[in-house]
């Protein structure tokens, strides 16, 4: 079973929510994001999303945009993506981590070569943001290959008619998209996402992680007494715009708030 | 769509309405409605048809220069006067189109990225015209170098947003408008520009400019008897040059001429040369040539010009590239000042720094060529939006 099967698998045996961290490799340099990357299984994460730099992140808002700059003003690339992911997987193999970015980087990097190379490095999935199922096909025969999953998203745009065409060839999770708009801006209802996760279930037994717009431990708690789990970024990725000094301590700091509101929230909800 | 360019590399939200769109245009498209419409604006609101006009008094020039050089040379040089549309610029043939289609899909809110602030004014004029709310996003560096023009769309009610995002410029402005549409997209319709972006939005564009070489076409031969043997135009995205050669593409006896922006030089690292300088890449949904770093990271583009202030190009002339049908060319920003102030003397014209870029290169080529040779170059903008910038660059203070 691979690593994202084994982790689903074991949330729903636990019969709780996971928490999804995504920060960007790099940032705010190689060193600093290798400890903050470290640290996150300890502190709570289920599943780790880490950010592959790219300089027109047109998905996302001003928190992880900054994020990506930084990154690339001190020697963010694909292949120091990779070395981070090998250093990390040298002290953890079990905790699943998926790449997320854009398709130029991995383009020019060469699909299948990308695919390869991500795989070798420890990655488990990826997450394209510009690839939607009408382009991935030049992508998705080299992540099968490779053993990676190939995380689609689906939004509150995605309706009935067009959410079998998402869900057709997606594998590891889906990626609900909770609000109309770009990373870290607006607020998720969890009212709407109930009603959203609900109508995806409908379609598909793939687990559903639900993301963008989701702040605090009280927002990821709402969050996750309806999805399979709960994405965090753009607020992680504040704190490395915040601190002066070794915001690995702050980051993993909110990581183990939000996972214990996380892992509380199905109780809550039966409760 | 084109070979291997074009596509609809976009996030998964705008995907259902990209589709519904392409939709609504292959509707449109067809609908005599629609086209009866669109003419009744080209005629009445934007002046179409644009005149053909042999310019005399370059073409003696650039046969001076020729004769001096002990050459017998020198072609004739038309221009299709697309600097004559209300708005200045032939991005009006667009925003027209555009905005019935908008109209049409019932969406209450336009948005637009501009950078020389020709398709924002175009697009803030068409918002006028129909009562809609028009938010144009601007680079922070163009508004400060295209100020006319930003005067302009806030007269016409529409809401300037800076972007600092980036270099702040077209690209990042390209993307903050992208942003936007993403937060807000059932109520909003984004009118790109330019002959890129998502399927259908190159096509698309590409149909509403190729007025331009339909009436070029005819006019020519009105004139003249017979085709041109070349068509030049500026490209930065590529609409005015798709606008003119499209019609002309099975014409195989016909040359095609579109001049990159090359900034401070094709070698210096600061140009806007995609096709030149560049290679394939995905960015702003489509795959077409970029400037970009080794890692896919992409590049600031460099152009004194801001319309052509873009690491990018239509998936189109990617494709022509490829298949070399148009010649690619470039100028850079010197060439087309002094281009500038050639127009200026010989024709009592002001053209925009865009297709001085495009009568740089013609001033170079038309006195190699004989005396019998037609070109038709389009001079897509008029040159008052850049009195500012030109000012300051040669020292004068106004």
């Amino acid at each position: 079973m691979s690593r994202l099967a084994g982790t689903f698998a074991r949330l729903k045996q636990e019969k709780r929510a996971g928490l999804v961290t995504y920060v960007m490799a790099s940032d705010p340099d190689a060193a600093t994001a290798q400890k903050i990357v470290d640290g996150l299984p300890d502190a709570g994460a289920d599943v780790i999303e880490l950010g592959l730099p790219f300089s027109d992140p047109m998905a996302d808002g001003p928190a992880i945009q900054a994020a990506a700059l930084r990154a690339l003003a001190n020697g963010g690339s694909t292949k120091a993506t990779f070395e981070l992911l090998r250093n990390f997987r040298k002290k953890n193999t079990t905790t699943p981590v998926v790449l997320m970015g854009y398709y130029n980087p991995i383009y020019i990097y060469g699909a299948e070569r990308f695919c390869k190379d991500a795989a070798a490095a420890g990655a488990d999935g990826l997450i394209v943001v510009d690839l939607p199922p009408e382009e991935d096909e030049e992508l998705r025969p080299y992540a099968k290959a490779a053993g990676l999953d190939l995380v689609r998203l689906a939004t509150p745009t995605t309706d009935d008619k067009r959410l079998p065409t998402v869900l057709e060839g997606a594998s590891g999770f889906l990626y609900y998209v909770a609000v109309l708009g770009v990373t870290g801006t607006k607020s998720a209802a969890a009212t709407d996402v109930q009603a959203a996760v609900a109508r995806i279930k409908r379609h598909t037994d793939l687990p559903v992680a639900v993301g963008f717009g989701i702040k605090t431990p009280e927002g990821a708690a709402a969050i996750a007494k309806h999805a399979d789990a709960a994405v965090v970024g753009s607020a992680l990725v504040q704190i490395v715009a915040d601190s002066k000094s070794d915001p690995a301590t702050p980051l993993h700091k909110l990581v183990r708030e939000l996972a214990a509101a996380v892992r509380g929230a199905k109780q809550g909800a039966a409760a | 769509m084109f070979g291997l360019f074009g596509g609809r590399f976009v996030a998964e939200t705008l995907m259902p309405l990209i589709l519904d769109l392409e939709e609504h245009w292959a509707k449109a498209k067809v609908d005599p409605q629609f086209q009866a419409e669109l003419k009744a604006l080209s005629t009445y609101y934007a002046g179409r048809p644009s005149k053909l006009y042999f310019a005399e008094g370059l073409t003696r020039h650039l046969r001076e220069v020729a004769s001096a050089g002990g050459s017998n040379g020198g072609a004739k040089v038309f221009f299709k006067r697309e600097d004559l549309n209300h708005t200045g610029s032939h991005k009006i043939n667009n925003t027209m189109g555009q905005i019935l289609l908008a109209r049409r899909m019932g969406k209450k809110r336009i948005i637009a990225e501009t950078g020389a602030g020709q398709h924002g004014v175009a697009t803030a004029t068409v918002c006028a015209l129909f009562g809609m709310p028009c938010v144009v996003y601007m680079g922070a560096t163009d508004i400060e170098r295209q100020a006319p023009n930003v005067f302009r769309m806030k007269m016409l009610g529409a809401e300037v947003r800076p972007v600092t995002s980036g270099t702040g410029t077209l690209k990042d402005a390209m993307n903050d408008a992208l942003r936007d549409w993403v937060a807000n997209v059932t109520d909003t319709y984004y009118i790109i520009g330019t002959v890129a972006g998502p399927h259908p939005y190159p096509a698309m564009v590409r149909d509403f400019q190729s007025i331009i070489g339909v009436e070029a076409r005819a006019q020519i031969l009105k004139a003249e008897g017979r085709l041109p043997d070349k068509l030049v135009a500026c490209i930065g995205g590529g609409s005015n040059a798709m606008g003119l050669f499209h019609p002309f593409l099975d014409d195989r006896d016909v040359a095609m001429d579109a001049v990159e922006a090359a900034g401070l030089g094709l070698n210096s690292g600061k140009h806007a040369a995609s096709l030149q300088g560049g290679k394939p890449g995905v960015l702003h949904g489509n795959r077409t040539f970029l400037l970009m770093d080794d890692d896919g990271q992409i590049a600031e583009a460099h152009s004194i010009s801001a319309g052509l202030d873009y690491p990018g190009i239509g998936p189109e002339h990617s494709w022509l590239h490829d298949i070399k049908r148009v010649n690619y060319v470039a100028a850079t920003d010197d060439e087309a000042v002094e281009a500038f102030k050639l127009l200026s003397r010989t024709e009592g014209i002001l053209p925009a720094l865009e297709p001085a870029h495009a009568l740089a290169h013609v001033a170079r080529i038309a006195p190699k060529m004989a005396k019998d040779k037609i070109i038709v170059m389009n001079l897509c903008g008029r040159g008052d939006k850049d009195i500012f910038a030109l000012a300051e660059r040669l020292g004068v203070k106004l």
